[in-house]
């Protein structure tokens, strides 16, 4: 599914909204979401999960085309822990996935 | 302070012509749309945040921490988020304030 679909079902839904009010509160939640995230902010959503940062220490990293060695600084990078709802709606659907 | 769906009401307030009561409603079933998508087998694509994907974990030999007995970890379908480039580069800036 992607964004587009999502806003096409979102507007299915809220079909007594005014138009194109639906993609516009699409986006604002993503943009509200990148900026908490961007601010070093958590996001808590009951039932689908949180987002927070995971530190990355620095290191010395290769450029894949010379070779050449790179000293890369400290970085955060965003993290998604799933609620538990979200954690047992996927599980229990993808119950024989044990296969491969 | 972690962002959570009531600030994310409060902005949809200011940001669309939405009442409290669609915004709430909105929120909710934006949310329920990814969890319907992800439970269903489908992974969402939401463009400049990130994607959501399923992956399947085999069975694994696991420990109970407290009593040290084993007992295996059974298959499951896992849900991984991976950040978007746009996410990504607006979550490094704030790594380059935050350095340590």
């Amino acid at each position: 599914m992607t964004k587009s679909e999502l806003i096409e079902i979102l507007a299915n839904r809220f079909h007594n909204l005014p138009q194109g009010e639906v993609e516009l509160a699409v986006k604002s939640l993503l943009e509200q979401m990148s900026n908490a995230l961007s601010f070093g902010e958590r996001i808590e959503i009951r039932g689908f999960g949180s987002f927070s940062l995971h530190y990355r220490p620095p290191r010395v990293g290769r450029n894949p085309k010379t070779g050449d060695s790179v000293e890369l600084n400290s970085k955060y990078v965003p993290h998604f822990k799933p609620g538990k709802e979200l954690r047992d709606r996927v599980n229990l659907s993808g119950g024989n996935a044990a296969e491969d | 302070m972690a962002l959570t769906k009531a600030d994310l009401v409060e902005t949809l307030l200011e940001e669309t012509e939405l009442n409290k009561h669609e915004a709430k409603e909105l929120i909710d079933q934006f949310f329920e749309e990814v969890k319907s998508a992800l439970e269903s087998g489908s992974s969402v694509k939401l463009s400049g945040f990130g994607n959501f994907d399923l992956r399947d974990k085999k069975q694994r030999p696991g420990r109970n921490p407290k009593t040290g007995e084993e007992i295996p970890i059974t298959a499951r379908r896992v849900v991984t988020f991976k950040p978007g480039q746009k996410l990504k580069a607006k979550v490094e800036d704030y790594s380059d304030t935050h350095q340590n």
